[in-house]
């Protein structure tokens, strides 16, 4: 929208006050992941730009802090478990919620509302009720410290990104394709492995992206139910920034930040290959 | 069966049994419908509403007395709270607790216990020492002789408080108030009065996040919803970049910018703005910042979804039929919009009001929530019941608030990005 010629003084003023306004706003979401990108090259132990970081002398400048991660062993263990847990919990979550939303999605679905209510649930409790309950549960049933209970804790947690995005596939999904499978003689799971899930698929993949990023960056439950042997990535960040802060979480954050754009551009391509797919242009 | 009346005879044949067939195969479609989502409700039930509801129980159970001194819990029921207890109490006490020293028990018993009323932990302990050597049966006089506290209701009260299985206490306790010696729920001490002002505290920060992120995303969703695509998609980047970061990530963040020698400071001091640091970290101002610019993304995505789908049209309209800018705006536009902002602004609250993370680690001593003592409670304190009652009423707030979200978005409407 340009401002038209006619436009008053005020209409000016509140136009470029609105941009201006705009522009401060994307500064204040932006600036605190951009400037931890910088800081974490810092030869020094600081948190703020040194003089020579400033006049950019190359010598202000090291890899030290990402060295300390390859040499730790506690950061590799937690990338290794980082990585066990939050693709183990997905995998769960989306197989789970994936069937699930195909069963919410059809009309003869009963008690719609209160499953979708239930399911969603984990997405609105707060985390420190989840995480308490979880862990006295846990240690009852001898789930707690173990691998397979953080996997399914995050699962759970995972849950309603999956349903969200699946059932939001599955709006306009036209169920003569799956009879026309059916009148050709396809059986039902023929007929969701070619026709249904290829549909849904962007869904799918996006919901999982969402899962994973909430187990990756789950910390509360992982703190209550986890034992020395499961401690995450954002585990040892929280220890990290509780007893001394070390420019090494900077390093795991400019990673952690890399991850988060290559994630943030796959959803973004998977939605709009869905749309297309389905037949929503823009 | 049936006999087909003669009317129908000259309509199509109708099979009778159709509509029966019709009946069985919709119940063959929902059984199938439920099949796919029972493996999943079967798994959210196991491993969430069940933790959550052993949880609730436990905010009420009190089995304390009940299974340590049961005979003490039998006689304290039927205590009717008018006069100092007879000498079957004072026996049944006097002896149960040589018995629990002995078990080792006698230090839960008498935490608990001090919880209700303070000063019973040394009363026990000390009575307990004391009681093992002594050889009488007169309890009554001896115990009164040992301490006086034994002669004072409020000490019978802590005991009849905990002789029931099941309880409200935790529950008044969290919120500021107890039982005195006649059974009579009253407010806590003022020195022990912390709840409430916690609840207070944790809805004024969630209220100030929640009006933050107004203040800052509705603007920003109404620009954005008026640039064309192209240029909107690339901006929204900055919008979702933020949203899919992690939660330590952005917290560290704001850790380096607004500590005392962080990059905030240093900048405004050397831009000779400031002569000495701000306090922006490790108090009420780390907490909200670091929240606001947590939430805002999810403030933004809904009013932007909604602000797209609003025609210009009835701007313009408004404007030719001679309405002001800001008469247009607020009697045309803004309400077209509440239904994104609501969602919005409900989404932001219900997430602040159980944050834990970030008040936990820029928060310091006075940015605190309520999920903190929850977990203080849980981790620190081992005062579980206390714990456990202030998750429920904490969950009781937040399902009461999804409810209306629901009310007013529907959780199928809800979308990510």
């Amino acid at each position: 929208m340009s401002l038209p010629v006619h436009a008053t003084l005020l209409e000016r003023f509140s136009y470029y006050g609105l941009r201006c306004f705009a522009a401060l706003v994307l500064f204040f979401l932006i600036i605190p992941i951009l400037i931890i990108i910088p800081l974490s090259f810092n030869a020094e132990p600081f948190f703020t730009f040194t003089e020579g970081m400033l006049k950019l002398d190359p010598d202000a400048y090291s890899l030290r802090w990402y060295r300390n991660i390859w040499e730790s062993q506690e950061w590799m263990l937690s990338i290794k478990n980082s990585m066990i847990v939050g693709v183990c919990a997905t995998l769960l979550a989306m197989t789970l919620g994936t069937l699930a939303a195909l069963g919410l999605s059809q009309r003869h679905m009963p008690f719609k509302g209160a499953i979708m209510g239930l399911l969603i649930s984990p997405m609105i409790v707060p985390l420190i009720i989840s995480a308490a309950s979880m862990y006295f549960f846990f240690t009852k049933v001898n789930l707690a410290q173990t691998y397979l209970g953080v996997i399914m804790a995050h699962a759970v947690l995972g849950i309603p990104f999956v349903i969200i995005t699946v059932t939001a596939t599955l709006v306009g999904f036209d169920e003569n394709l799956t009879k026309a499978s059916a009148s050709l003689g396809a059986n039902p799971r023929t007929t969701f492995f070619k026709v249904t899930f290829p549909l849904i698929r962007p869904g799918v993949i996006s919901g999982a992206l969402f899962a994973f990023a909430t187990s990756f960056d789950e910390v509360v439950v992982v703190l209550f139910i986890a034992g020395t042997d499961q401690r995450t990535i954002p585990r040892e960040m929280w220890a990290g920034m509780r007893e001394q802060l070390s420019p090494t979480i900077l390093a795991v954050a400019t990673l952690l930040i890399l991850l988060s754009v290559m994630l943030l551009l796959t959803v973004e391509l998977l939605r709009r290959r869905s749309d297309r797919i389905r037949g929503i242009s823009e | 069966m049936n006999t087909t009346p003669d009317l129908a005879s000259n309509a199509p044949e109708i099979d009778p049994q159709l509509k029966l067939r019709l009946r069985k195969a919709e119940r063959f479609l929902k059984v199938r419908a439920l099949l796919l989502v029972v493996p999943l409700v079967v798994f959210v039930l196991f491993t969430f509403v069940l933790p959550l509801t052993e949880m609730l129980y436990r905010s009420i159970h009190n089995p304390i007395l009940v299974d340590n001194l049961p005979e003490v819990a039998a006689l304290m029921r039927d205590w009717d709270q008018q006069q100092l207890p007879g000498d079957d109490i004072f026996t049944a006490v006097g002896k149960g607790l040589v018995v629990a020293r002995e078990q080792k028990t006698i230090g839960r018993i008498a935490n608990r216990l001090n919880s209700e009323h303070a000063g019973m932990r040394s009363l026990l302990t000390k009575s307990a020492r004391k009681l093992r050597k002594y050889k009488g049966d007169d309890y009554k006089d001896y115990m009164l002789s040992l301490d006086k506290r034994w002669g004072e209701a409020e000490t019978w009260g802590a005991f009849k408080v905990l002789s029931s299985e099941y309880t409200l206490t935790h529950y008044l306790a969290a919120f500021d108030m107890q039982y005195n010696a006649q059974g009579e729920i009253v407010s806590q001490p003022e020195e022990r009065q912390i709840y409430v002002d916690m609840l207070l505290k944790t809805l004024k920060l969630s209220l100030l996040v929640t009006l933050f992120c107004v203040l800052l995303g509705y603007p920003l969703a109404y620009y954005l919803s008026i640039l064309p695509p192209g240029k909107s998609n690339l901006l929204m980047i900055l919008v979702l970049l933020p949203f899919w970061t992690s939660l330590l990530v952005r917290t560290s963040s704001w850790i380096v910018m607004l500590q005392g020698q962080g990059v905030v400071n240093s900048t405004l001091i050397s831009l000779g703005i400031l002569s000495e640091p701000l306090d922006m970290m490790y108090n009420q101002i780390g907490t909200v910042v670091a929240m606001t610019h947590i939430l805002l993304p999810f403030m933004i995505l809904p009013t932007y979804s909604v602000m797209k789908s609003i025609s210009p049209v009835y701007m313009r309209a408004a404007r030719s039929l001679g309405a002001t800018p800001a008469n247009a705006f607020f009697k045309v536009y803004f309400p077209q919009t509440i239904p994104g902002l609501s969602a919005g602004a409900i989404l932001v609250f219900i997430l602040s009001i159980g944050y834990y993370i970030t008040p936990a680690l820029v928060g310091g001593r006075t940015g605190q929530m309520i999920s903190n003592l929850i977990a203080y409670h849980m981790q620190t304190s081992l005062n579980w019941g206390l714990g456990a009652a202030l998750a429920g009423s904490l969950l009781a707030v937040v399902l009461v608030l999804y409810w209306i979200y629901n009310r007013l978005v529907g959780s199928s409407q809800m979308k990510l990005g």
